[in-house]
């Protein structure tokens, strides 16, 4: 059945409602403060969002839910960079549970991530590892019934306040270590450049114990299924994130351009602002199909949704910075002032082209797509 | 499902995934080099899709994905056990 976005018209309305009440107003204290309240999380949590993008192959329009949850990124994504990548961390850890987890630990674990009583997060990258995660160095030493983690993890996201973390260790292999394990300390990491809310961490595993059920998936599959389950969802998360950060660019620039008077005329008047602004427009919706297209391979299980999910990924972090850098010239001098938010939106798009697969990494996988396709 | 209903598909897949070589039903893709994480990924993902089925963490292991037969008989398996 073929499916277009305007059929979802009023589950937007929805998010952006939530977004505009519960999170905007929060946006500019968040980065100020780097840290996201908790009365946004606990917005988040009664309005059941932490359940999004936890549907199953049972689901019975699967490709209207991994819509839908774009589109809550999207909405998150227009409001606040950082709390849209707090909800997408959540689901880039607690997918991969869902996805590879055992029986038991599905049971534990699911009820409690969708409900939102854990927020959950991934651990890949480490001090010296980043883009290269099979090479991982922190270890995992198998000991009687146990391993031992032992290694530093950095530049984690949601690592001063998540509940549980998905850890890649060498092997490669993932496990799952709750926050509060002996041997686990967290180092906040504050002064970063954009998505101030990421509430970023250090992760440092001394002779860690962690029991043999935390392990995830089978030794050896830590980066191929687990990881890569958690990257891939990120990647579809962090697209429509991005084009809601566009938007709020967008937008911003509307109003600024339309109020703002020079020379006699409004901004808006003059053509080369439009072509700004007409590119602006462009670049979104192209973004927006992509990653409307991404989401319906990945509803269909189409294995070209990881494909799509990427390039998805790597078209709207790239147009996002195209976009944020252009609203800000809109702006001037107010652009980069203190007052209003396009400073930040700048200062936020930078990040998206480093998570989840910084845009060099995504073109080489990208095109090793193409080339694996035409043979 | 006939025994070709379901290797057919999994050899088709591996040929337009390997740059268009054809892969016998033996082969050992991992000792042939192919195989990389974003194959490991796909390769899942087309299982999955194409056979309606649901690979999880018990069919976690290399000798399942070793080989067009290997993928052949996970996938038997999970059809017989699904009913």
């Amino acid at each position: 059945m073929r499916m277009e976005l305007e059929e979802f018209g009023e589950v937007e309305r929805e998010y952006r409602a939530f977004a505009a009440e519960h999170v905007a107003p929060h946006a500019a204290l968040i980065d100020r403060e780097e840290r996201i309240p908790r009365e946004v999380v606990d917005a988040l949590v009664r309005a059941g969002y932490f359940a999004s993008g936890f549907h199953t192959s049972a689901d019975p329009d699967p490709v209207a839910a991994t819509i839908r949850h774009g589109l809550l990124h999207e909405a998150l994504g227009a409001a606040s960079a950082s709390v849209q990548g707090l909800l997408n961390v959540h689901h880039m850890g607690g997918s991969p549970i869902a996805r590879w987890g055992t029986r038991e630990q599905k049971e534990y674990w699911v009820p409690r991530l969708v409900s939102g009583e854990v927020l959950a997060a991934i651990a890949i990258t480490e001090p010296h590892v980043g883009s290269d995660a099979a090479a991982v160095a922190t270890t995992a030493t198998p000991d009687g019934t146990d391993y031992v983690l032992n290694g530093t993890k950095r530049w984690i996201t949601c690592g001063q306040n998540a509940d549980v973390f998905v850890v890649l260790a060498s092997g490669p292999t993932a496990f799952i270590v709750p926050r509060g394990t002996e041997g686990l300390t967290i180092e906040p990491i504050r002064g970063m450049l954009g998505c101030r809310g990421y509430m970023v961490a250090e992760l440092r595993f001394e002779d860690c114990r962690i029991p043999a059920d935390h392990l995830l998936g089978r030794p050896g599959f830590g980066l191929t299924h687990v990881a890569a389950t958690g990257l891939d969802s990120g990647r579809y998360n962090l697209a429509w994130g991005c084009v809601g950060l566009a938007r709020a660019c967008l937008d911003a620039s509307f109003n600024y351009s339309r109020e703002r008077r020079q020379f006699g005329s409004a901004l808006s008047e003059f053509q080369l602002v439009q072509q700004l602004i007409s590119r602006m427009m462009t670049d979104i919706e192209a973004a927006r199909m992509l990653c409307f297209r991404a989401g319906t391979l990945r509803g269909r299980r189409d294995p070209a949704a990881i494909k799509l999910s990427a390039m998805a990924k790597y078209f709207a972090s790239t147009m996002v910075n195209r976009v944020a850098y252009d609203a800000v010239q809109i702006h001037g001098a107010s652009g980069v002032g203190p007052d209003l938010p396009v400073q930040r939106y700048l200062r936020d798009a930078r990040i998206m082209e480093i998570v989840e697969g910084s845009t060099q990494i995504l073109e080489t996988a990208i095109a090793r797509y193409g080339y694996q396709e035409r043979g | 499902m006939p025994d070709d209903a379901i290797r057919l598909p999994i050899r088709g897949f591996m040929t337009r995934s390997f740059d268009g070589r054809a892969v016998a039903d033996e082969d050992d893709i991992f000792a042939l080099g192919f195989a990389n994480s974003l194959f490991a990924m796909q390769l899942v993902a087309f299982v999955e899709g194409h056979f309606r089925i649901d690979i999880d963490s018990d069919d976690l292991e290399i000798e399942n994905f070793r080989s067009v037969s290997a993928i052949s008989g996970l996938v038997e398996r999970k059809m017989t056990a699904a009913g």
